[in-house]
Formats: structure tokens, C-alpha cells, sequence
């Protein structure tokens, strides 16, 4: 017997008009906010340094530009905007990474990200609770520190501990020769999944701020209690990680050291290097306004509406029946 | 000898593990934003039938089990092998030991179809059909009148499986028995 494809989507018709109001919410925030609602490229010429983002790679043939990227984010191309002087911008966007897939993953999913110009970290952790509450009707978010969630609940300081100290904590999860070419962020992201992160917004929704500076990423970084740490954010529902947010690195140099940095890191790791998006240093040179930004996972804010833990009860046709 | 990335887990997937064939029955993405990519695995031992827990970082690999679902028929024992015929119509035959053939032993008989699963080339296990038909052998009279209250007593089948069995069941009735509860179903007419 030949079995039929699978044609009819995995997310109900509720699931469905649930996502067409949470949509109608955003913009209804964010019009009455004066914040500007723009389209930037899906599909770009260049992608991303990250080391822990795989882009999907396209196939443009077209006046000789050849490649080209789905976009892991819109940050790039919204930055650019700023730097043009656009003001406070969001974009309701799909963007693309590759590898993964779960309960919570799925290779193409709905982004919400948004910019304030003349906003720092905590004004626009704010402005996150107003919506996400706003939509969730849950009580505001608690704000925890990444240093004293990882002591509470992976009982180790994330400043502080040795290799060998995570290493051990690290033994619960991975044999000892995984372990031996785990990097210490690679340890503290095992430990943030595997410990913390299931604990984390059960009660009320929790801010993790304060990451440690070699998790910066995007973010300016300060010293807090001796320590170099990020201006990013990430808010947790029910153990859900939703949004990830920066007060902007607005330095150029920095800002091309941190993409060779990445590079180093993506060689290391057998990953394939990946071109730097001059486009978007040239318009951190030319200048990139005062701002913070968050990306927040649409289809993780409809699951919490909805009440599920699986992403396919919330998008139409996850990447099988694609 | 092929192998498998974690890209490339997915629950069916069969894989060595610590040296034994495994099959993946459960595979989860664990990561944060911008952070490393773990996948949380579930693999049952196929030589144990033990369920593991795994963590591997992403990108790691595993290597392919030999391993393939196979419909045979059962022909017959010679005491210390059980035989078993590809259903293909190739007339192949493989020779499966008592550790294969385990709890399966119980429900065998002659010319049923069974899933035999093949690792390097040689049975590992042999799986029951659900549902088997077979005669009862053994069992105490009926009792007349009692049909309503629902008691059962044992009986025994000719495969030598002994289920229990309502009390108006009685010898050379052949019974439907769902063999992953060992429960009787109900008399099949013959």
C-alpha cells in the first residue's frame, strides 16, 4: 500500500484564527505606539557569523549576483534602516535556520522584531512585558539575573567556575570524551538548557538579564559587580524561551571584531566560514542610532495562548508536510 | 560504514551505541537563542530492549546498525534453532537462536508470519503478529449458567501459552489472543 502524503495542517482552525488576532494585537500595539512597520529582504546576499546560526542557502542567478541567504533574522537589514534614519521600526517576518527541528523548532518560523531608538535594555524590557502580557493576560515578569539563575538552579557561578567545575556539573548529560572539546559557553548553554531553562517562568514570566560578555553577541557590555556583562535580555514563559533582546552595540570596529570572532569560532567548530555583510558594517559606520532591539518567536507567544507544547498545533504545515 | 548526524535523527532511526544496535524512539532540539544546539535522544537497546537516555551536541554523529524488519514464516525447531522462511518468495531461510526468539516462543506456530529483525545478517528478534489465532489444548469443562457472571479460569493453547479464558471456553475452541497483553479477545469460528 502506498501511504498518502500527509495534505491537511497540523495546527486547528482556532490555532489558526488565534494566530490572525495575535498578528491584529501586534499591530495594534504598535501603531498606537508610533512605532513604523517595515518589510526588509527574506531573502539577502549575505548571512550570518553566529557560530550557533546555520543559514539556508539559496540560489539567486540573476544579473550575476549568484547565492544568497535566507535570513536567519531581519536584524542586519532593519539596522540599516535605523542607520538611514528610519526611527522605531517592527516587522512581523519569516525567517529561516537550519538543523533545527522540534517540539519547539521548526526550520521556518515567525519572527516579531522590533527597534526603539533612545531605548536601553530596561525600558525595553518594559515595553516586551506591556505586549506579551498585554496579548497573555499574565502577570508581569520578574526580572533574575543569568548569574543568580545558573547559581539557583544549576548550583554553579557562571563567573567564576573552573573548566573542571563545569565540566563535573556538565558529567550529567555528556560522556567524558563529548565533553573534552566543549567550549566553557558551550558548557554554560548545556547547563541554561538542561537545568535552568525548565525551571525558569513556571510561576510568572522571568526576565534573564546580564549574560556573560562572551554571550554578548550584538549587545554593549558593562562591568556589574567586577564582571563584563551583556545588555541582552531573554524573557522565559513556562520554561519557554520567547525573546531575545540587546541594548545595540553601536561601535563598527567592535562590531567587525565580534564577526571575526565568529569566524574563528565557526573554523573551530568544522563550520563553514561565512562572509561578513559589509553592507550593514558600512551603515554601523555611517552611524547607528542610539537603540535596543528584541526578536521574539511568534509561534512560541501563540503556543503559550493556545496552551500547547508543540509548535506543529500552532503553524500550518511545519517543515514535513511542507 | 554509513553514519548519521544529528541533522539526520529521527525516531525509527537505527544506530550503534556503546556497540549495540539501537533504534531511536524519541529525538528533541535543545537550545537556546543564539546558544549550542543539544539533541535530547531516546534509543531503545534492541539487544536489551533497555530505553537510553543520550545527549549529543549538534553535529555529532552515530554510526548505522545493520539492522531490517524482515516477514517470515515460522517452519519449524530442531530443539536448539528456531526456522524461519523469507515471505519474499526467495525460499531463504534463517535459523534464529532461543535468545531471539524469547517471549515470542509462546505464540510460534507452524506456517504464521512473523517479524523477524536481522542485524549484521542474523536474527536479533523475533516479533509476534498482535493478534494470533490458536487451539485450545487444555482447559477444565465449561460450566453451563455461569456466561453471565463473567469468570475466567486458564487455559492452555497449543503453542503452550496459557491465557485466561472465560468459563464457557472449552477444548479445541480456537480463540483470537492479542499477544502484547496476552489477553483473549474472543473464539474464532473454525
Amino acid at each position: 500500500m502506498i501511504n498518502q502524503p500527509d495534505w491537511q495542517p497540523t495546527a486547528s482552525r482556532a490555532a489558526m484564527k488565534s494566530r490572525a488576532q495575535q498578528s491584529a494585537f501586534v499591530r495594534g500595539f504598535f501603531a498606537q505606539r508610533d512605532v513604523l512597520e517595515v518589510e526588509t529582504p527574506i531573502l539577502g546576499r549575505c548571512g550570518v557569523t553566529e557560530p550557533n546560526l546555520d543559514g539556508i542557502s539559496a540560489q539567486v542567478d540573476v544579473q550575476g549576483i549568484k547565492g544568497g541567504w535566507l535570513q536567519t533574522s531581519p536584524e542586519y537589514h532593519m539596522k540599516r534602516l535605523l542607520a538611514a534614519g528610519s526611527g522605531s521600526i517592527y516587522q512581523i517576518s519569516k525567517v529561516f535556520r537550519n538543523g533545527e527541528r522540534g517540539s519547539r523548532h521548526n526550520p521556518e518560523f515567525s519572527m516579531l522584531e522590533w527597534y526603539r531608538t533612545g531605548f536601553d535594555d530596561k525600558a525595553l524590557m518594559q515595553e516586551v512585558a506591556d505586549l506579551v502580557c498585554g496579548w497573555l493576560q499574565c502577570p508581569r515578569p520578574q526580572v533574575t539575573s543569568y548569574r543568580e539563575a545558573m547559581i539557583t538552579w544549576a548550583d554553579i557561578d557562571p563567573f567564576v567556575a573552573t573548566e573542571r567545575d563545569l565540566h563535573q556539573r556538565c558529567g550529567k548529560w555528556l560522556e567524558p570524551e563529548q565533553l573534552k572539546d566543549l567550549s566553557r559557553d558551550g558548557c554554560l548553554d548545556l547547563l541554561m538548557s538542561f537545568a535552568v531553562e525548565p525551571n525558569l517562568g513556571i510561576a510568572a514570566p522571568v526576565f534573564i538579564n546580564q549574560y556573560p560578555a562572551s554571550q554578548a553577541s550584538l549587545a554593549r557590555i558593562s562591568k556589574v559587580d567586577g564582571f563584563d556583562v551583556a545588555h541582552r535580555f531573554e524573557l522565559y514563559i513556562d520554561g519557554i524561551e520567547l525573546c531575545n533582546g540587546y541594548w545595540e552595540l553601536t561601535n563598527a570596529e567592535e562590531q567587525r571584531a565580534r564577526f571575526e570572532a565568529d569566524n574563528r569560532l565557526r573554523i573551530a567548530d568544522g563550520k563553514p566560514e561565512m562572509e561578513v555583510d559589509e553592507a550593514f558594517l558600512a551603515a554601523i559606520e555611517h552611524g547607528l542610532p542610539d537603540c535596543a532591539g528584541v526578536a521574539l518567536g511568534l509561534d512560541r507567544l501563540l503556543m503559550l495562548k493556545v496552551g500547547t507544547r508543540n509548535i506543529a498545533d500552532v503553524q500550518a504545515f511545519p517543515i514535513e508536510r511542507a | 560504514m554509513a553514519s548519521y548526524s544529528t541533522n539526520e535523527f529521527r525516531s525509527g532511526l537505527k544506530v550503534l551505541l556503546d556497540g549495540d544496535p539501537c533504534i531511536i524512539v524519541e529525538n528533541e532540539i535543545v537550545k537556546p537563542g543564539k546558544g549550542q544546539a543539544f539533541n535530547r535522544v531516546k534509543l531503545r537497546n534492541l539487544m536489551t530492549n533497555r530505553v537510553w537516555d543520550r545527549t549529543f551536541k549538534s553535529g555529532e554523529s552515530l554510526e548505522a546498525a545493520d539492522v531490517m524488519d524482515q516477514d517470515m514464516e515460522y517452519l519449524y525447531t530442531d530443539g536448539e534453532f528456531w526456522h524461519f522462511m523469507l515471505t519474499d518468495g526467495s525460499f531463504e531461510q534463517y535459523a534464529a537462536d532461543a535468545k531471539a526468539v524469547g517471549d515470542t516462543l509462546k505464540w510460534l506456530k507452524e506456517q504464521d508470519v512473523y517479524t523477524v529483525t536481522l542485524y549484521n545478517g542474523a536474527p536479533l528478534t523475533v516479533t509476534p503478529p498482535n493478534f494470533v489465532e490458536l487451539e485450545v489444548v487444555d482447559t477444565d469443562p465449561g460450566m453451563k449458567g455461569d456466561t453471565a457472571q463473567g469468570g475466567s479460569k486458564p487455559a492452555t493453547l497449543s503453542t503452550g501459552a496459557v491465557v485466561s479464558v472465560p468459563l464457557f471456553i472449552t477444548i479445541g475452541e480456537v480463540l483470537k489472543v492479542d499477544t502484547r497483553s496476552g489477553e483473549y479477545m474472543n473464539r474464532v469460528k473454525n
